[in-house]
């Protein structure tokens, strides 16, 4: 008895614990979304080419990356403001001047965001636009060889994050300063930090665009200091006006994390560029000194030449009354997104819990009935309740960015709750909204940013990517997801790396640059000062201390192949011209002990490598790049010989000692 | 005065010697999910630590204001173990004396500071989910992020969850088991 009444207490209190221990109601984490026929949708089959280019943003590798959608494959990287060893770009000596700034040589730049032309609001497929956020610059990619051909430094900026977007019928391409900084004259900007609110200054430059892309810095506006963060043009009914998110209008200079994230709302600022182009034609700008560079690349001589400015067309929009006005926003907005109509104007501020949508057409009736709340700075702050359409509540955690479908819809990323969300324009409901991995930064709709958007594909640009790849190492790949958002309800179809650190990207219908790609460069028009456009024109010439070679290649050997009379001391410039007149017969280039990169020769085009030989004996050069059957016999020697030799300096190609 | 029977008094030692476990394992946790936390984070609070993802939480906390966790703001710890050990001591006392009305002041004691433990712990919650730094970057108007005491919470963009760990376990189990003895004591009795 006393022994089963031992058992019966201790399976009472047993199955009490037991019980207890299954803690059965620990919340499960979402796990992945269906994806169901999602493969048959990205499948490209071989041979088949994609639908869209997507030009990509490379962040901290100063690149773009050219990827089909819907695959995502990556077809090239185009060095912009990162030198490049794999082309030579910054490395040879034609192009070295790309990448001249007020400050000399630099080879490295942050490039956040893409503006692809366009033409009525739409995209045209000449050109795309990059940013350099570290050095301000904005650079030009021709899109008919995804090439870099221009870059234009900006004067007077800290840091040029709000860049480059650009107008309606590609006029301008914008870009504004996120690190306001004091300017002027070296007393003016040798001042203590904190007297910041007096002191420094915002930039907004406006550089036009002629009909050739070639860039010219018109005119800059001088703004209170603010960091701008993005912005867009207006278009249709708001052409003629640019909008700029503004954040750390606390004036903040130190732990700007706390400090300029303390007010409930900041701004957002419409500027009306007609206005200004009207001062500039009644003389109201002043030319002010200012040094930056302006770099071009001669597609015919394939080298680029960089111009240093001496001075740049200011104007003091405090002065100039009607330029720009401030439309409150709630916390330190980020995105600014216009709507394909130009009437609505997104301000997405990141710390805010909610997305206010402003109308243009109220934004015009306050500035004219002067429904104005205050001023900023000396500049009229317009009533945050006239000129907005509407609020959209609760949309997630976060907003950072919103492009559009051109069906009345808006995507807005969310930072925080890592999701995008699916809105109605006109209602602003909330309609849908799908995770991303993990935590989104920018997001993408072909034509999303223009007045004709294609709206079946959303691109999620990541800024975690943590369990979703093979690890390797402390540092993870970006990803991007892509989903199909033609339906009611937004699909996951692919989750797939990108290259560098993209923050903006954009993209475009294949069909609209496809067959405008430049396949080869015709050697007849190559006005290379070194080229040699044929093998009788290779040849050796010393003039000094430097030693020009001017080389051709073709499959597969190098003329001339055999050099001699090269002394220590001396420099060899090899100016190699690719004599191949067809596409996809790149040849490269390279000498053992360069201490720059292999120079990679398009057809028809000639390069440069500089070469210090610094010890004796003979050093074999070759075609880096796998041109044909017999690439591997693509090799030469050339000869070094001591300072003081008295070897005769000759060149051949075939010849063989007599026997 | 009534003797307790042997039984009961086993189940009382065993009882207490159960506590004995709470000094080697965490007594709480509180686990955390977001979507860019696939994995989860993890806080243990044990008898005078508290360990688990303290830095990452306190990294991410600071966004809204939250105070940092450290061990120095949990003065508790300083004498938690000390009373465990006088629970332990108290309920060996008890199986030695084996009498009833010992067992009923076990019991209420045991109870009262099992009461007087979570209070504590949801005091402290709410003044760590409600005290915020005006400062804060991210201000979301009524919002608290106060965690739960027991079960799971979403908090802006993680869903909170808090539930006994081994050494809660243990405590839940030393009660269960002093109550068990108790009644069965009474009930033997009655026969």
């Amino acid at each position: 008895m006393k022994k089963s009444s031992f058992f019966q207490l201790g399976t009472a209190v047993a199955a009490a614990v037991v019980i207890g221990l299954f803690p059965g109601c620990k919340p499960k984490a979402p796990g992945q979304v269906g994806v169901g026929d999602a493969a048959t949708k990205t499948y490209v089959a071989p041979g088949q080419y994609d639908e869209f280019y997507n030009i990509v943003s490379g962040g901290f590798n100063g690149q773009m990356s050219v990827v089909g959608l819907p695959s995502g494959r990556v077809f090239r990287i185009v060095p912009v403001f990162s030198v490049n060893p794999e082309s030579g770009y910054g490395y040879s000596e034609e192009s070295k001047a790309m990448l001249n700034t007020s400050f000399g040589f630099v080879p490295w730049d942050d490039l956040h965001h893409i503006a692809l032309s366009t033409t009525k609001g739409e995209h045209d497929g000449r050109w795309a636009f990059g940013n350099a956020n570290n050095t301000p610059r904005v650079a030009r990619v021709d899109l008919t060889t995804f090439e870099t051909t221009e870059i234009i430094e900006l004067p007077n900026s800290g840091g040029n994050h709000s860049s480059p977007f650009i107008t309606e019928n590609s006029e301008y391409v914008v870009a504004s300063s996120r690190f306001s900084v004091p300017i002027g004259t070296d007393a003016q900007r040798d001042v203590p930090i904190n007297t910041y609110k007096e002191n420094f200054k915002g930039t907004v430059s406006f550089i036009s665009v002629d009909t050739e892309g070639g860039m010219k810095l018109a005119f800059q506006l001088v703004a209170p200091p603010v960091n701008f963060d993005l912005a867009r043009s207006g278009k249709g009914k708001s052409h003629g006006w640019f909008f700029f998110s503004c954040y750390n209008t606390e004036a903040a200079y130190s732990l700007l994390e706390v400090n300029a994230s303390q007010k409930d709302k900041d701004y957002i600022m419409a500027l009306n560029w007609k206005k200004a182009e009207e001062y500039i034609k009644e003389g109201k700008g002043t030319m002010t000194k200012a040094r930056y560079a302006h770099n071009k690349m001669d597609h015919h001589s394939f080298t680029a030449t960089s111009t240093i400015l001496e001075e740049v067309l200011q104007l003091d929009p405090s002065v100039l009354k009607d330029i720009i006005y401030f439309i409150p926003c709630p916390k330190s907005p980020h995105g600014c997104d216009v709507d394909p109509s130009g009437e609505y104007i997104v301000g997405s501020g990141k710390l805010a819990a909610q997305i206010p949508v402003f109308s243009f057409t109220k934004l015009m009736k306050a500035i004219e009935d002067k429904d104005f709340e205050g001023d900023y700075a000396g500049h009229p702050v317009v009533r945050y309740e006239s000129a907005l359409h509407g609020i959209v509540e609760k949309p997630g955690l976060g907003p950072l960015h919103t492009e559009f479908d051109g069906k009345g819809n808006a995507y807005t990323s969310m930072f925080v709750s890592s999701e995008v969300v699916k809105w109605d324009i006109a209602t602003l409901q909330v309609l849908d909204r799908i995770p991303t991995y993990y935590s989104v930064g920018h997001i993408c709709i072909p034509g999303g940013p223009t007045a004709k958007p294609h709206g079946k594909y959303l691109i999620a640009y990541n800024k975690i990517t943590k369990d979703r790849y093979l690890p390797t190492g402390p540092e993870l790949c970006h990803a991007a997801q892509l989903y199909d958002i033609s339906g009611d309800k937004m699909k996951l179809l692919l989750d797939f790396p990108t290259i560098g650190e993209p923050h903006y990207a954009e993209a475009l219908p294949a069909s609209l640059i496809k067959d405008k790609q430049v396949t080869f460069y015709k050697l007849e028009e190559n006005t290379h000062p070194y080229a040699a456009k044929g093998e009788g024109e290779a040849k050796v010439v010393r003039k000094g201390k430097e030693i020009h070679v001017y080389m051709t290649s073709i499959r597969s050997h190098f003329s001339p192949d055999n050099i001699e009379g090269v002394k220590i001391g001396d420099e060899v410039y090899f100016h190699v011209t690719n004599l191949e007149q067809d596409w996809d017969v790149p040849h490269g280039f390279a000498i053992r002990g360069a201490k720059t990169a292999e120079t990679l020769i398009m057809p028809g085009a000639t390069q440069t490598l500089k070469w210090v030989p610094e010890r004796v004996g003979v050093v074999p050069f070759y075609c880096t790049d796998f041109c044909s059957a017999l690439h591997q016999e693509m090799q030469g020697y050339i000869r070094i010989s001591p300072a003081n030799s008295n070897v005769e300096l000759k060149y051949s190609l075939g010849e063989t000692s007599p026997q | 005065m009534k003797k307790l029977l042997p039984t009961s008094r086993i189940a009382i030692a065993i009882a207490s010697l159960l506590l004995a476990i709470t000094f080697f394992t965490p007594v709480w946790y509180i686990w955390m999910w977001a979507p860019q936390y696939p994995e989860g984070l993890s806080l243990y609070i044990w008898l005078n630590n508290i360990t688990g993802d303290v830095d990452i939480i306190n990294g991410l906390n600071h966004y809204i204001g939250m105070k940092h966790i450290k061990v120095e703001m949990f003065p508790e710890f300083e004498v938690m173990p000390a009373i465990v050990g006088g629970i332990m001591a108290f309920g060996l006392l008890t199986a030695l004396v084996g009498r009833r009305w010992l067992l009923w002041a076990f019991l209420l004691t045991f109870i009262a500071i099992g009461i007087a433990g979570m209070v504590d712990f949801w005091m402290w919650g709410y003044d760590y989910g409600h005290n915020l730094d005006p400062t804060a970057a991210i201000k979301v108007p009524g919002m608290a992020y106060q965690p739960p005491l027991i079960g799971s919470k979403e908090l802006l963009n993680f869903i909170a969850y808090s539930a006994p760990d081994i050494g809660g376990w243990m405590f839940i189990s030393t009660g269960l088991l002093t109550v068990s003895a108790l009644v069965f004591d009474i009930v033997r009795n009655k026969r």
